[in-house]
């Protein structure tokens, strides 16, 4: 086996305090053709100098609006995509530089859940093979042995296991996501990295599949990054909260910090859009922050604080200087020049 | 599946049978003269007339079908010169211009061309294939953009000036000559004489194939679950292999099947131009001198190739893809 004469990741762990992850200025640009016939390449900055840490076990969402590189960032840890620059420490250990064959025992322990529980899964292969794949791969478990696991695997995420023989065309969207999850828990992760993995599925559906990865976090101690735009389901999950804009993360704390204080205009705003559910019961609305213009170009973005464009607190040092993510509260950082909670509470309530 | 291949048996048959009587009537009812070529140039009024008889051409165009389909399936007798002749079925008519039965005519073309377009298809779909997943791959590269150049020139020139070149050049110079030799007399000379129109063909029908694949494999390259795959960690010869090159040589079959039928009607410039005794320089031959019992053998032939590779595709089809469901 190949894998055997590379260290195992395991042997490489420093002490236990140290952050299971720890991901340093990260930065992915994409080179894309400019306009024109003879008009060179210009770089989509994607993710622009992003830094966080997972500890064992613990949650950490991603939210921000589309295009604002979550799912970049989500891809660039478990190393589909080649980072341009910055440092993804996995367990002490830089996998950023990696060629494929060293990677191959982390793809292991860093696993992922895709968006789209459609397109994800290899039509022509039954979800047995889907599953057993990555048990064969990594020899998880021994030859004969791989397919009274696949069938446990599916029993775990609650398929009927007698179900292996099956293509993913024969299962609904809330399955073919199980058959997702149970493949990503096949190779025993210490990470997953959910990229929105509900946002495909019915809203009934919806609280099945979360259920069954709060279940498998508690059972596993798997520590998860979850990437998502609905900020209910995030409140739900997670135990801290990263807010991204446009390739940085403007603002990152523990949940309770990020929803009831925030400190970013950002965040604020984000939180104010989430739907009023006390109207419905004769509440007033409340105030809603409505943010004016569309999200600046990636390849060419504002100057100091990319938030500015848009901000209803923005002055001119906000053009010139870029603000630092800093402490504004305990554990809780932001990169904003006028960082400050709102006055009244800006959401009413949050479905949770 | 059973009900399937009855259902697909019933409508090829029913496609040949339309082919048949198409080709019966645009051939018969033709203003050709077949009598008069037949009879040649220093023609008695005579002669003529007892051709004429042997041909059956005055008989109601009813009589004339009928007659041929019996004999496609009981046989039938000719009498030419006094003498008759028995053709067993199936038999496909009389050349009276080559004074033999089609059905051997047939039977002895038939090898020649199926051993040059299997011969030929080993290499384009070899190379093709390989070329298209590998410039597919590195895409964007120098590489890529030279193997797209080089398959654009190479199907951008005609056919028979390739096939011209080839023979003028390549065969009998580099390769062996070009001759026919059935297998069952010397395998290692039958390979030989064939060689020069396989690589002929091959490499010409590689570039267009290396095209197909190449787009096709770099659709299939995109897909979510080749991403997932990845993620697995499962080395990249097999995510190339196993769940992209899978997924993108369906479409690939099904130009593959088409393109072999319609070789198997005759690879005619190759077979002309390499001087070999096949289906194709049968057909040139029958063309020019009005032998209509060989045409229509070919067209049917055309038919049945076709409606065979059809089937046959479709039923790869539910092989490489297990949403296509045979029904």
């Amino acid at each position: 086996m190949t894998t055997t004469a590379l260290a195992s990741p395991q042997a490489e762990a420093v002490q236990s305090t140290a952050p299971l992850l720890e991901v340093k200025d990260l930065v992915m640009h994409f080179k894309v053709k400019g306009d024109g016939l003879l008009g060179g390449s210009a770089k989509v900055q994607a993710v622009d100098g992003v830094s966080f840490e997972l500890r064992e076990g613990e949650t950490l969402g991603l939210v921000g609006e589309s295009g604002c590189g979550k799912t970049t960032t989500g891809r660039l840890i478990t190393r589909l995509l080649v980072p341009t620059a910055g440092q993804i420490r996995f367990m002490g250990k830089d996998i950023a530089p990696l060629k494929e064959r060293e990677l191959r025992p982390y793809r292991r322990e860093l696993q992922l859940i895709f968006q789209d529980p459609y397109s994800s899964l290899n039509p022509r292969h039954t979800v047995g093979t889907i599953v057993g794949t990555a048990l064969r791969t990594h020899n998880i478990v021994p030859k004969d042995k791989v397919l009274s696991r696949v069938q446990e695997l599916l029993e775990v995420v609650g398929l009927n296991p007698e179900h292996y023989n099956r293509y993913p065309h024969e299962f609904s969207g809330g399955q073919r996501q199980r058959v997702g999850i149970a493949r990503a828990l096949a190779v025993q992760p210490k990470v997953i990295v959910a990229d929105e993995p509900v946002s495909a599925l019915d809203v009934s559906i919806q609280a099945q599949v979360m259920n069954l990865l709060e279940d498998l976090r508690k059972e596993f101690g798997i520590a998860f990054v979850f990437i998502a735009h609905d900020l209910g389901v995030v409140r739900h999950f997670c135990d801290r909260v990263a807010v991204m804009y446009l390739g940085k993360i403007v603002e990152m704390g523990p949940r309770n910090a990020i929803y009831e204080a925030p400190q970013h205009p950002y965040t604020q705003a984000l939180l104010s859009a989430v739907p009023d559910l006390g109207v419905v019961r004769g509440v007033p609305p409340r105030e809603r922050i409505r943010l004016v213009g569309d999200v600046p170009s990636p390849i060419n973005p504002p100057s100091g604080c990319r938030f500015r464009t848009r901000c209803w607190k923005a002055e001119e040092i906000c053009a010139t200087t870029e603000p630092p993510l800093e402490e504004k509260a305990p554990a809780q950082r932001a990169a904003c020049h006028f960082a400050e909670p709102p006055e009244l509470s800006i959401i009413a309530e949050l479905p949770s | 599946m059973l009900t399937f291949l009855l259902r697909r048996l019933v409508s090829a048959v029913s496609v040949i049978f339309l082919t048949l009587i198409a080709s019966f009537s645009l051939f018969y009812l033709a203003p050709t003269d077949p009598a008069g070529v037949v009879c040649g140039p220093r023609c008695t009024p005579q002669r003529l007339a007892e051709i004429e008889k042997t041909l059956r051409v005055h008989d109601p165009v009813i009589t004339q079908f009928t007659g041929y389909v019996k004999g496609l399936f009981v046989g039938r007798d000719y009498t030419t010169g006094g003498v008759t002749q028995e053709c067993s079925a199936p038999c496909l008519g009389y050349s009276f211009t080559l004074g033999q039965p089609v059905t051997k005519l047939i039977a002895n073309a038939l090898p020649v061309t199926v051993s040059i377009v299997l011969g030929a298809a080993f290499f384009y779909l070899l190379i093709g294939i390989m070329a298209g997943t590998l410039s597919a791959r590195v895409r964007g590269t120098m590489l890529d953009r030279v193997v797209v150049a080089g398959t654009l020139t190479l199907s951008s020139i005609p056919y028979f000036v390739v096939a011209l070149i080839s023979a003028l050049f390549v065969a009998g110079v580099i390769l062996p000559g070009s001759e026919w030799v059935p297998i069952t007399e010397n395998p290692l000379g039958w390979a030989g004489g064939l060689l020069a129109a396989w690589v002929t063909l091959g490499i010409v029908n590689a570039a267009s194939y290396t095209r197909y694949t190449r787009a096709s494999m770099i659709e299939s390259l995109g897909e979510d679950y080749v991403r997932t795959a990845r993620a697995k960690g499962i080395s990249e010869k097999r995510v190339v292999y196993r769940h992209g090159l899978r997924a993108a040589v369906t479409p690939v079959a099904t130009i593959f099947g088409l393109d072999l039928a319609g070789q198997l009607a005759g690879a005619v410039f190759t077979e002309t131009i390499f001087g070999l005794p096949g289906l194709g320089r049968l057909t040139i031959q029958a063309f020019s001198q009005y032998d209509l019992p060989v045409l229509m053998a070919t067209v049917l032939i055309g038919a049945v190739a076709l409606v065979t590779m059809n089937l046959i595709v479709d039923i790869v089809y539910s092989i490489l893809d297990p949403r296509v469901r045979l029904r």
